[in-house]
């Protein structure tokens, strides 16, 4: 894979802020040390998830026949298509980053675009994983309310996203071969 | 984690009895589209990371603890915008917030605002989507996680 001149600076802010985190440990600067930390428990979630969940969709996108997302949730899919992203969203974990490779998948198979949004708001907001950590700290009634609430509104944003003229020539970019810099 | 590992493992060895040479397609596709979002990624953590150590838990409590009403909502929805806080720190600080005090539709707007947009995570949505749609989703978002503390304020 050849390395693009954007990609090159990104390396390089990543070098930048291992050399501040260094330096920071070695003279004892609190904020250096802290922002070190947290960035060290992200990565450790993105480097045991991420790769696991990419090459999962690899595997799925050579074996998944586009005939079968297309049937299930395309354009023509009507409420039961958005039924089966909902649990498809509902059913997985980790932060909304995640999703988007998923969403990208969905929509290289034929999703339809209102369903790709749906999809993204139910993974957002209604994750199972989540609803039952949510629950614990917040309380059934709290996140059943929530929950009921939150749902039309993200299904509304999915079909204004979908109606929106800017959005006609919609896409869901693979940053690995068209993600143009 | 654990589940993640079996499904993943458990596709691709039932993959390689079907088909060897797919199989290694699919995992090469799956390395590469790892690789070219990692550098995106490595910027929107070590924003995140950077974000979090200026602003400490007790800033944001301290920042949300104070308002309520209109002015505790304006304040729960930027600060939910722009803070990438997984959900494992985010639910604990938010039974923090309402012991302190905070009105539950302030929490509301603020765990959904944490949930639905992400400002630092702009970089990688717009690898995806674009910079234009990847704005109006967060955009509307924003508007939708207002929508949704105002209605948990009628009904709590």
């Amino acid at each position: 894979m050849r390395i693009s001149a954007a990609n090159i600076v990104k390396y390089a802010i990543a070098m930048i802020f291992m050399a501040g985190v260094f330096l920071s440990r070695h003279f004892g600067i609190a904020p250096g040390i802290a922002a070190g930390r947290s960035f060290r428990d992200f990565a450790m979630e993105m480097a045991a998830f991420l790769p696991l969940m990419f090459i999962l969709i690899g595997i799925i996108d050579v074996w998944l026949p586009r005939s079968l997302i297309e049937r299930h949730v395309g354009s023509g899919s009507g409420i039961r298509g958005s039924v089966w992203v909902i649990l498809l969203a509902m059913l997985q974990a980790g932060p909304l980053y995640a999703a988007f490779p998923v969403a990208q998948l969905l929509w290289k198979k034929g999703c339809s675009t209102r369903n790709i949004f749906i999809y993204l708001g139910a993974f957002a907001t209604i994750k199972v994983p989540m609803l039952t950590f949510e629950i614990g700290f917040l309380g059934l009634r709290f996140s059943l309310l929530r929950t009921l609430i939150t749902l039309p509104v993200f299904i509304a944003i999915a079909y204004i996203m979908e109606a929106l003229p800017k959005t006609k020539d919609f896409a869901v970019l693979d940053p690995a071969t068209d993600g143009k810099e | 984690m654990r589940v993640m590992l079996i499904i993943t493992l458990g596709a691709v060895l039932a993959s390689l009895l079907f088909d060897r040479r797919r199989t290694w397609a699919g995992i090469r596709r799956g390395v590469r589209m790892f690789l070219g979002i990692l550098p995106d990624l490595l910027v929107v953590l070590i924003a995140a990371a950077v974000l979090l150590a200026l602003t400490p838990e007790s800033a944001i409590v301290r920042l949300l603890g104070r308002e309520s009403g209109p002015a505790g909502i304006a304040a729960a929805a930027i600060v939910g915008s722009i803070a990438l806080i997984p959900g494992f720190v985010a639910f604990p600080l938010a039974a923090v917030l309402h012991q302190s005090g905070v009105s539950l539709d302030v929490i509301a707007v603020f765990v959904t605002t944490l949930m639905m947009v992400g400002i630092v995570t702009l970089p990688v949505e717009r690898r995806y989507f674009g910079w234009k749609v990847a704005l109006y989703r967060n955009g509307l978002s924003f508007v939708g996680a207002l929508v949704v503390g105002l209605l948990m304020g009628l009904f709590l």
